[in-house]
């Protein structure tokens, strides 16, 4: 429960009264705080800086060390205080923890002190208020990506039994491995470089000769540039062959975008091989030598920066496709405007829309070539309007695209997103399991504990440390209580989803009622409050034996069993035949050394034939018929069970 | 005539100023909301001596419950929200808002739509210290919902179903669209003695003092706080 929230539990228990005089049966017994004392000022030194809070305002957390009786440990009798030898600084925070309820982060803390400082004191960091919690989280994910990145530098030592392929890929993924692999880098580095430059120098205009005019050198030295290019894309293509080869899996390998550019780069070629001197193609193989320039993406696998520059453009593809698509908005909108301002005026560039788009784009990306320009007043107008628009539709993603890149670039981040929601999650499951407490699947388990205290009464045993109630805070308590009014008044209880929806599929069969687990047994269908306190004093119905473990598993398919131990655990043996609860037997039970079994056991439907045939002895007072054999609709966990037992035993 | 001439220049000198405004570059100022509530109220409750005559609680207790309060609502008052928020914690399986409706109307006497310390010292006084026809007095109260000294069958049914909707749905048995009604039938057959249809405060506390349950019931939070 909140911490403020708890504060309030006298006025929503007082509050109560409203229910008092509709109710039709007797309430609870209020709990008792045995413990009534004045609340009283704690003083908790933490390494010689004095904190001091109410009892009442530490009690509120009774999971954490300040909450429990843990921190009597650190009691100092001469100086009445409790001393912590931690940082004050992180104290801080834990403290106010307490007094609001909500757990911050400071920003100027390490992250590592804080997570020790969370355990030493007993609280779990998913606690953390959401005003702090994705700034912890951050820091914790860079944290553990820096101890991730000193534990792979110790990685390289040569593993050993390595295949042959294994040690052919870590060398092509990490060259410093091996002088190998290293050599084999450079080597084909060079090369990649070699390739672009012919590429480049093939078109340049070499000296004139006098016989002819001036030419590419590439037409000059036809046979010189066709040799290297042979010889380039060898070394590529057996590259890419090893490469394949090496491949821990070569359907990725093939999938990847490198293996994509290594293909392009080297296939040109080879259809140039296949397709001769045919002089239809030859104009689609000069354009196939345009791809050749993709022998400079294979640069990426040399460089970290352009790796991370494709990755920023990747990464940014949604504000890349913003400026797109506000661009192609902008550029449509003024080329119309500027046709028709244009129309009227003679032998005026602007003769179509498409034909405007060129002169839009060139005016608003500011480049102003100059072949297309407005003569006529409102052209300029216009034309003027246009330019100053451009200027402000590309500056607005472009900062986002540049932080992108520089957030990517000093990080070398990964897709972390998705590992984000795994761990909220994961974060609110446990908040939900530390809380278990306050929900009402905490009141249920305590009825039942509540039951247990009962019989424990019953038995008259007079051992202060079986009242297992006690291991629930007041406050816990004091909530349950109210609930227990809440059903008392409205003559209906409450139920966990799960034996709701078993509860709902037996009264469409009808035949008779499911029971909660924490009644003892009833024979109206709609229970009432009241039959609760009577039997309370009548011996137990359906207080069948307990079932050994070897009877649990067997015909049963699921039980639930709630186990207190106090004390050893008593022999299974004993508690079957002595253990019929009536009442002037209670005395046989030795409740020192008992092992309290209270099961909640689902028996299936179709298949046991009485429920004594599943080894429950002793004439259980109430036998629900058994059930029609509808279909048995088993789900996973919970069978469609007709019978619920109420087994308790002592 | 003029109403319109007037009303026109005011317009043409509201759109002048905003071209002005917008030609020169100066920031629009936001408009000074006039908030109907500042969040900022700070709501002192009376002093503590006066507080200890009108009520029937320690000086102690006082602080106890001064404390618990204005740490949950550090402005001083409580709102609808907050009080219904803050019910809703307990009930963690019902809808509890209708409930906490109804008492936020029992104890806010003064019907401003908060709840400042001294309303909620003063039902608490009545509840935990108070006799037990004061008590049933307050409870009559919370149950007439338009406080006119009458419970009819309409205002019971509203309370009693705000009260089941406290349970929620996972019940056992399961929950009858009925029940409160059921429930209610039952409640004015035993209060109501005239058969009018109504129950008068007069035949609530003579009820209510014949019924053991009832009268054991009242003092079950005599020691909550």
């Amino acid at each position: 429960m909140a911490a403020g929230v708890a504060a309030w539990l006298p006025f929503a228990r007082a509050a109560a009264i409203g229910w008092m005089p509709v109710a039709n049966c007797p309430m609870p017994i209020a709990p008792r705080d045995h413990t009534k004392r004045h609340d009283e000022l704690i003083i908790l030194n933490v390494s010689g800086r004095r904190f001091q809070t109410w009892r009442t305002t530490l009690d509120r957390y009774p999971d954490t060390l300040l909450g429990s009786s843990e921190k009597q440990f650190f009691y100092d009798e001469e100086t009445k205080e409790y001393f912590f030898d931690r940082d004050p600084d992180s104290f801080r925070s834990i403290l106010n923890f307490y007094r609001t309820g909500k757990l911050h982060y400071p920003r100027y803390e390490c992250i590592s002190a804080y997570d020790e400082e969370l355990t030493f004191f007993g609280i779990i960091p998913e606690i953390i208020g959401d005003c702090c919690y994705e700034e912890y989280k951050d820091r914790k994910r860079e944290n553990a990506e820096r101890l991730q990145d000193d534990q792979d530098d110790n990685k390289d030592c040569k593993l050993p039994n390595m295949t042959y392929r294994e040690t052919m890929w870590r060398a092509f993924e990490n060259p410093h491995t091996s002088t190998m692999a290293l050599v084999f880098y450079y080597v084909t580095g060079f090369f990649i470089a070699i390739s672009v430059l012919t590429n480049v120098i093939e078109t340049v205009p070499c000296g004139a000769t006098p016989s002819q005019k001036d030419m590419p050198c590439g037409e000059r030295y036809t046979v010189a540039f066709f040799c290297m290019d042979t010889a380039c894309v060898l070394i590529f293509t057996i590259e890419y062959l090893m490469r394949l080869f090496a491949a821990p899996s070569r359907y990725q390998f093939m999938r990847s975008v490198m293996s994509i550019i290594d293909v392009v780069a080297i296939f040109p070629y080879y259809i140039g091989l296949v397709m001769t001197d045919n002089e239809d193609v030859s104009g689609a193989f000069v354009t196939l030598r345009v791809f050749r320039v993709f022998r400079i993406f294979k640069f990426s696998r040399h460089s970290q920066g352009l790796r991370i520059l494709g990755y920023t453009l990747k990464s940014c593809a949604s504000e890349l496709g913003f400026l797109l698509f506000s661009l192609t908005m902008a550029i449509i909108i003024f080329a119309t405007v500027m046709f028709y301002a244009e129309k009227g005026s003679s032998s005026t560039k602007f003769t179509s829309i498409p034909a405007s788009f060129w002169y839009t784009i060139v005016t608003m990306t500011t480049l102003g070539y100059g072949d297309m320009v407005p003569k006529t007043i409102a052209g300029k107008i216009f034309g003027s309007i246009c330019s100053l628009s451009g200027v402000l539709v590309i500056a607005l993603p472009v900062p986002v695209i540049v932080s992108n890149f520089s957030r990517i670039y000093h990080q070398n981040q990964r897709a972390d997103k998705r590992r984000a929601q795994k761990v909220q999650k994961a974060r609110l499951a446990r908040i939900r399991i530390a809380q278990a407490g306050s929900s009402c699947t905490g009141f249920l388990q305590s009825k039942r504990n509540d039951l247990l205290n009962d019989l424990l009464e019953l038995t008259g045993s007079d051992d202060e440390e079986l009242l297992l109630s006690k291991s629930m805070s007041l406050l816990e308590s004091q909530h349950h209580h109210l609930l227990h009014c809440l059903e008392k008044t409205t003559a209906h209880e409450f139920m966990d989803e799960q034996l709701y929806e078993q509860n709902c599929l037996e009264t469409t069969v009808q035949s008779y009622t499911s029971r909660s687990p924490s009644l003892s047994s009833q024979d109206t269908p709609i229970g009432t409050c009241c039959t609760r306190r009577v039997k309370r004093s009548s011996p137990l119905p359906n207080s069948s034996m307990p079932l050994q473990p070897s009877h649990q598993h067997g015909p049963l398919q699921e039980l639930s069993a709630l186990r207190i131990q106090c004390g050893d655990k008593l022999p299974p043996t004993t508690s079957r035949s002595s253990l019929n609860m009536k009442t002037d037997e209670v005395g046989l039970f030795n409740c020192k050394g008992g092992q309290i079994t209270t099961a909640i056991i689902s028996i299936p439907t179709p298949h046991s034939a009485t429920p004594d045939g599943d080894g429950l002895h002793g004439p259980p007072q109430r036998r629900p018929p058994p059930p029609p054999t509808g279909p048995a609709a088993a789900s996973i966990s919970t069978t469609a069970s007709s019978t619920v037992f109420k087994v308790s035993a002592l | 005539m003029g109403h319109r001439r007037r009303r026109c220049k005011r317009r043409l000198l509201r759109v002048a100023r905003y071209l002005f405004r917008w030609f020169t570059g100066t920031l629009v100022e936001d408009s000074v909301v006039e908030d109907g509530e500042l969040s900022t109220v700070c709501y002192r409750p009376e002093g503590l001596d006066q507080l200890l005559q009108q009520t029937k609680f320690t000086r102690r207790e006082l602080q106890i419950l001064y404390r618990g309060f204005k740490n949950e609502c550090p402005s001083g008052v409580v709102d609808e929200e907050t009080f219904k928020l803050i019910y809703s914690q307990f009930f963690p399986q019902g809808d509890s808002s209708t409930y906490a409706h109804f008492l936020f109307e029992a104890f806010d006497t003064h019907k401003n739509g908060t709840v400042s310390f001294e309303d909620f010292v003063t039902g608490l006084s009545i509840i935990l210290r108070g006799s037990v026809t004061e008590k049933l007095n307050w409870a009559f109260n919370l149950y007439d919902l338009n406080k006119d000294g009458f419970i009819t069958k309409e205002e019971m049914t509203d309370i009693m179903s705000s009260i089941y909707d406290m349970m929620g749905t996972c019940t056992y048995p399961c929950m009858q669209n009925d029940a409160p009604k059921e429930h209610v039938d039952n409640f004015f057959q035993k209060m109501d003695k005239n058969k009018d249809g109504v129950v008068t405060i007069e035949e609530f506390l003579e009820s209510c003092q014949k019924d053991e349950n009832i009268m054991q019931s009242m003092h079950l939070f005599d020691n909550v706080i």
